[in-house]
């Protein structure tokens, strides 16, 4: 272990003294337009609720959300539910005590259970743990109205699995093609001379989760791939930033504060200094 | 005392009399507050308040952090999210402190830029300079230990490859990186002693701010026109100058004020802009991340660190020289500090016998492309270690380098510098009119 940690440490630094870091390739990131997005973007309470519907049926059979408490479904800068049913979802899962060590039925302040497949990441961050958007021109700037892109990414992800490209017609053994995801393998048939690969994306091994009516809608909302692609990524923003609309709200009153405190003071600077700007030459 | 005359606090009351022949306090305040201030300070010499703003920020809102932090590899990560889900305003709290070390290094910039362009470091400020430059040395081994602390993905890799530095250097390097680390790679041990030294730092660069403002409210404050404020007598120095209260304080909570219009916007609206999405990933060691990148603030001297690789030929001939102990790797380390160090012997390298660089024609151009230097080694410290990447950083550390050993030399003695103002209150008449009451008549310069 202290070996593996001593060689990728040495690793570490030789690539940061210049030698050449593999680029990664470029992937499709579709730019939706989310309704948490933007200085005044607020969650939508329903839509929150149809993510928890397709999280809770579709990903937590492998993924988990070992951070979020399950309490805070009842958040108000949330999916605002009530108590009676975050207590009924609460008492589906198994818990072991940590105090008395037994089994028992889960409560609300437990959190959601942790990833239940080995090399399936934990969701709680992940909206926040990767970028989708890095314009214009890398500066990011694009973040103040669409945020991070975290969620476009993740978007795409669950939506941009393509037929095999041309240079593989048959795939590769175990993996699954995806226009949108940045980190996977690609076979050397889709590489040029360089060893850059020629297709978006690359080949993940999560298998394409989502079909067609695979869930359904208490409010009537139809299960379209898309449509529970855009409704469970809300929810992954907001188990990832829970308290996103109290800090979009603090941020407006202290711009609004600030920006009356700004005038007074520079009236006051004004005036303390018109005298001395004014004064007669002796 | 040195300094430029004034008016001194007269205890008047039996009470305020006992009190000051026992602790003068009352009579350093009033000093500190009425210091007679150049009154032709422009809008580059409000980033000293701001930087005092910062420290106490992020003093205070440290502190709280604190109390819900846990520094313990395996609770560390979950710990922030604790402060992020669960804390009252405790993601305020964190995303205050974590975007506050990044207005902190914006405002510091801007105010060694400003000493780098109307000679602040010159005589008789040389003190006042080199503290300043161990505040920002003080304040960078502050952020890196800082950013190590929530045990992301960046924080672990940052600090493998920061305190990997230390190994390059020849002989001792690696018993000196193992000391630092508490172990043979970024651990606990290396957690726990980062926490420990974050904690501290803050009041040592406290300490130091509090040399620095004395050191410079001895020699007086430095001003555009670089010309010295009149000490002849109490008269004579109060047409150079204005008491820092409260035109100065007045001035300066106007433009802090404005400053926080834009911080408290990113604060509430785009937090993460500045960090980096992969430290919402737990540190694995296990796992390389494709890109390390530092935080933005050590881009320009990153850069630097990686800009001489083996085959640029002054490394190849300080090899030579050193019979081969000066590798790429530690000359990179020592281009980095030596970056730094040009800087902090700026006041013994500019030989001009002008302060201002309002008043030196050829020096301005040279100046300007400082500036563009500095900003192109921000971005391609960004950028992977490839072509063109490569040979940008090195061109553009080769003029930082260049512009404190060769340029500011030179231009002292090849220079024709400008008239200068005979006073700072004949360059302030120059530029308001004494009748219009306020108005700019003159465009400075």
């Amino acid at each position: 272990m202290i070996r593996n940690i001593a060689l990728t440490a040495t690793t570490a630094l030789a690539l940061s003294a210049g030698v050449a870091l593999a680029a990664g390739g470029h992937s499709e990131i579709t730019d939706i337009a989310f309704a948490h997005e933007g200085p005044f973007g607020k969650f939508d309470q329903n839509q929150l609720q149809r993510g928890l519907q397709v999280y809770s049926e579709v990903c937590a059979a492998c993924h988990g959300l070992k951070f979020v408490p399950i309490r805070s479904l009842s958040d108000a800068g949330g999916p605002h539910m009530p108590e009676d049913q975050i207590r009924a979802y609460a008492a589906q899962f198994t818990v072991t005590d940590r105090e008395t060590g037994e089994d028992r039925a889960g409560v609300p302040t437990d959190h959601f259970p942790v990833s239940g497949m080995e090399g399936a990441p934990d969701l709680s961050l992940i909206t926040k743990a990767r970028a989708g958007f890095h314009g214009p021109y890398g500066t990011g700037i694009s973040q103040f109205f669409k945020g991070i892109g975290g969620a476009e990414y993740t978007y795409s992800i669950l939506t941009h699995y393509e037929e095999e490209p041309a240079c593989a017609p048959d795939g590769v053994d175990g993996f699954y093609y995806n226009s949108a995801f940045p980190n996977g393998g690609v076979p050397d048939s889709c590489k040029d001379s360089h060893g850059v690969s020629t297709v978006p994306g690359s080949w993940i091994a999560m298998p394409n989760p989502l079909g067609d009516d695979m869930v359904t809608y208490a409010d009537g909302t139809p299960a379209t791939v898309a449509n529970m692609a855009e409704d469970v990524t809300s929810f992954l923003v907001w188990a990832a930033e829970p308290k996103m609309m109290a800090r979009k709200e603090t941020g407006f009153k202290a711009v609004i504060f600030l920006i009356v405190l700004s005038t007074l003071l520079y009236l006051t600077n004004k005036k303390i200094w018109a005298n001395v700007k004014g004064k007669k030459l002796v | 005392m040195a300094g430029i005359p004034h008016d001194h606090y007269e205890p008047k009351t039996g009470g305020e009399k006992w009190l000051h022949k026992r602790l003068p306090i009352v009579g350093l305040l009033y000093d500190t507050l009425m210091l007679p201030t150049p009154k032709n300070l422009n809008w580059m010499w409000i980033w000293g308040i701001i930087l005092t703003f910062c420290l106490a920020l992020q003093i205070v809102t440290g502190i709280v952090l604190v109390m819900h932090y846990t520094p313990h590899v395996d609770l560390a990560f979950s710990s922030v999210e604790h402060i992020m889900r669960n804390v009252n305003g405790g993601h305020m709290l964190r995303y205050l402190h974590a975007n506050g070390a990044s207005l902190f290094f914006v405002a510091v910039y801007l105010h060694i830029f400003r000493g780098l362009y109307y000679g602040s470091y010159k005589a008789p400020r040389e003190v006042t300079w080199i503290i300043g430059m161990l505040i920002y040395l003080a304040m960078m081994a502050t952020a890196f230990m800082g950013y190590v602390l929530p045990w992301g993905q960046m924080s672990f890799w940052g600090a493998t490859v920061i305190t990997g530095l230390f190994g390059a250097i020849p002989g001792i390097g690696e018993p000196i990186q193992t000391w630092l680390l508490g172990g043979p790679a970024v651990d606990n041990a290396t957690l726990n002693r980062f926490f420990s030294l974050h904690y501290l730092l803050p009041f040592v660069i406290a300490a130091l701010v509090a040399v620095h403002i004395w050191a410079f409210h001895t020699t007086g404050n430095n001003n555009p026109t670089g010309v010295e404020v009149r000490r002849g007598s109490k008269e004579e120095a109060a047409r150079d100058t204005v008491p820092f209260w409260p035109y100065f304080v007045m001035k300066d909570l106007f433009a802090l004020a404005v400053i926080l219009v834009v911080f408290f916007a990113i604060v509430g609206f785009m937090p993460n802009y500045l960090g980096h999405p992969d430290n919402y990933l737990e540190a694995n060691p296990l796992s390389t991340p494709a890109h390390i990148v530092p935080e933005w603030y050590f881009l320009p001297f990153y850069a630097i660190l990686r800009a001489f690789t083996a085959d640029v030929w002054v490394v190849i001939a300080a090899e030579w020289i050193t019979f081969g102990i000066v590798d790429a790797k530690f000359f990179g380390v020592l281009a980095m500090f030596g970056a730094i160090a040009v800087m902090a012997l700026a006041p013994w390298l500019d030989t001009s016998s002008v302060r201002s660089g309002r008043y030196r024609p050829m020096f301005k151009w040279w100046f300007a492309l400082l500036c563009v230097d500095f900003m192109v080694l921000m971005w391609v410290g960004a950028m992977p270690a490839e072509e063109p990447y490569a040979t940008i950083s090195l061109i553009a550390s080769a003029y930082w380098f260049a512009y404190f050993l060769i340029i500011l030399p030179l231009l002292g003695v090849i220079e024709k510098p400008l008239p200068q103002p005979a006073t700072i209150e004949e360059d302030f008449n120059a530029h308001y009119s004494p009748t219009t009451g306020g108005t700019k008549t003159v465009a400075a310069e």
